[in-house]
């Protein structure tokens, strides 16, 4: 039954791609190829609410990057081209480059305190017998299902300045001064929260899927390997690592993408505040293009932002486009 | 070698982690029912109540009679199934061909959607408000759906097109033999086996959909067409530091999820390994 649960969750994984990587296999194709329409006509709605819903949008972001559009030719109707205007003030503007950098230090320490993390509890589960393990499973399930909104009010309250179970328990543990602190206050404790938050609720996939990973080793490689007279560090060095390696580097890019562009944990949280010091790069674009109103702006953060993205995860989408040219 | 002087010990360790860290990863959640569920006097208490022996159901009659409240979950309903029903039923005939035919073009289609999967939609938001704003569809129900559906329907896609591909190919071809022509073989046979599939992506598409909360925060200002994410996240600013109404309504916002997650990950598996295409 845990075998099926693991199943499923990989299945029901966002992003996921073992359901996919399980392709009909070589067997005799019966099928006629090409000429028939059918194909195409199955496929079309798909392919039309693609280029429509996902296709406009973009080139609408790149043609309003280009634009001088505030209010007042927001209400107007009016179209403004500006050449490349927004984006030399939005690259000459230091505010940027502060968000960029600060962006980049954001996602690399959530990736990495997932990932450690997230390894060394999917590791755990595997050594658990099966009672622990289900308690466990339970807990992870829990985090990892708690809608993102429902959890980013949990934590504002777990944070509370006033009754908050955490400002208890430090000043239970010692440390009086944390009695009344205000966790939203300054930069680093809002984003420690912030952290807190993202890590918490991604672990559970990174571990689940892990543990799931660790269930298909042959069992023959660890008793090939402890016949050659490897220890515990020995054999995970040799032998789950290996195993576990092209799953770590694939779900290490997918927490890239989703801790780069994570929104509602932050806007929710405290709405980039204090002083606008806890925002990142999708939060700068919203606060700039349609909290102050300069949409244009707004835009060329935003195409940018994808940009960066892209640059970030170049490498996996080659090899995952790659992989996937292999298989077909 | 193990070493038999810490062997107690290193049974021990895994158990007791396990279970601190089942206390980490379940307390934020226990501490929003518990919460919901205490007096006040318990809530705003020098030391909190960890165990609420006094139940009671204020704070949901609170968060319930805030205003809009029936119309947001309405909303939210209608904006999460129909986006969700209307992905299944493009993906379903994408995913068929894909699964089971030969065309030129196939693996573009793939890769396409294989791209279209990762699409930063919370960045792209400006522009969807642009494009809706001169379609005049701001505050509407509408464009949610649209926009929803789309981004859920790669992962619909590709998701589906493993499980359609996992139906044997001579269960069809049997059919066929028996005179069902195509379309009969794929409503008869691969569609009642597609169950699993069909809930698991449903199951990933309604967390989407409930879930989202940029483009309805800049689309939709007026409040009679707002979903359940922007009520909850204003539920703090609105209702000051009353916790337990506020965690009442986080309550009601998280249990559909919960209980979808938990019933339908079981469901969504027992269907294919059932054993359907036995002998």
């Amino acid at each position: 039954m845990s075998v099926q649960t693991e199943r499923a969750d990989t299945a029901a994984a966002p992003g996921v791609r073992e359901s996919e990587a399980s392709p009909p296999g070589p067997k005799a194709r019966t099928q006629r190829r090409g000429g028939a329409p059918a194909p195409y006509l199955l496929l079309l709605p798909a392919l039309l609410a693609t280029v429509v819903l996902l296709g406009w949008p973009l080139i609408k972001n790149g043609m309003l990057s280009f634009q001088n559009l505030n209010p007042r030719q927001l209400i107007l109707h009016l179209t403004e081209w500006n050449g490349f205007d927004n984006y030399t003030e939005v690259v000459g503007s230091s505010d940027f480059w502060k968000v960029v950098q600060r962006t980049v230090v954001f996602t690399a320490v959530n990736v990495v305190l997932i990932m450690v993390l997230g390894t060394l509890v999917g590791l755990l589960l595997a050594r658990l017998g099966k009672r622990m393990r289900l308690l466990l499973m339970l807990g992870l399930v829990l985090a990892w299902a708690m809608p993102v909104i429902a959890a980013t009010t949990v934590y504002q309250w777990l944070f509370a300045q006033r009754f908050g179970v955490v400002n208890w328990l430090l000043a239970k543990a010692g440390w009086e001064s944390m009695a009344d602190y205000n966790w939203f206050g300054t930069q680093l404790s809002t984003f420690s929260v912030i952290v807190l938050l993202i890590v918490w609720q991604s672990i559970p996939f990174v571990a689940i899927n892990l543990y799931a990973a660790t269930t298909t080793i042959p069992k023959e490689l660890y008793e090939a390997a402890s016949i050659d007279g490897a220890g515990v560090w020995k054999s995970f060095t040799s032998v789950t690592f290996p195993f576990l390696k092209p799953f770590l580097w694939a779900t290490t890019f997918l927490e890239v993408i989703w801790v780069f562009k994570a929104f509602p944990q932050i806007f929710a949280m405290n709405a980039g505040g204090p002083d606008r010091l806890t925002e990142t790069l999708p939060i700068y674009a919203f606060v700039e293009g349609p909290g102050n109103q300069h949409y244009g702006m707004g835009a060329a953060i935003s195409f940018l932002t994808i940009l960066i993205l892209l640059g970030l995860t170049a490498y996996y989408l080659r090899t995952v486009l790659k992989q996937e040219e292999d298989e077909l | 070698m193990k070493r038999p002087v810490s062997s107690t010990a290193s049974r021990l360790w895994p158990n007791v982690t396990a279970a601190v860290l089942f206390v980490v990863f379940a307390f934020p959640v226990y501490w929003m029912f518990a919460t919901s569920l205490k007096p006040t006097g318990d809530i705003i208490a020098d030391d909190p109540v960890f165990l609420p022996t006094d139940i009671t159901f204020d704070h949901f009659e609170r968060a319930v009679g805030a205003d809009h409240f029936w119309t947001l979950v309405g909303n939210s309903l209608t904006v999460t199934v129909l986006s969700v029903v209307f992905s299944l039923i493009i993906a379903l005939l994408a995913s068929f061909a894909l699964a089971r035919m030969r065309f030129k073009g196939r693996r573009g289609f793939i890769l396409t959607f294989m791209i279209a999967q990762m699409a930063p939609w919370e960045v792209m938001v400006i522009a969807i408000y642009m494009i809706v704003r001169d379609a005049d569809l701001l505050n509407s129900l509408v464009p949610l759906t649209v926009f929803y559906m789309i981004m859920v329907l790669p992962f619909t896609i590709l998701t589906l097109r493993g499980y359609v591909a996992a139906v044997p190919k001579e269960l069809e071809e049997s059919a066929m033999v028996d005179g069902c022509t195509r379309t009969q073989a794929f409503v008869k046979v691969i569609f009642p086996l597609l169950a699993p599939g069909l809930m698991a992506t449903s199951l990933f598409g309604f967390i989407t959909a409930w879930n989202e909360f940029p483009l309805v925060l800049i689309l939709n200002k007026g409040i009679e067409k707002q979903t359940l994410p922007l009520w909850l996240s204003s539920f703090q600013t609105t209702f000051g530091d009353d916790w337990g109404a506020t965690m009442a309504a986080a309550s009601l916002f998280a249990v559909p999820i919960l209980v979808l997650f938990v019933f339908l990950q079981r469901k969504a598996v027992s269907g294919l390994t059932s054993g359907a295409v036995k002998g």
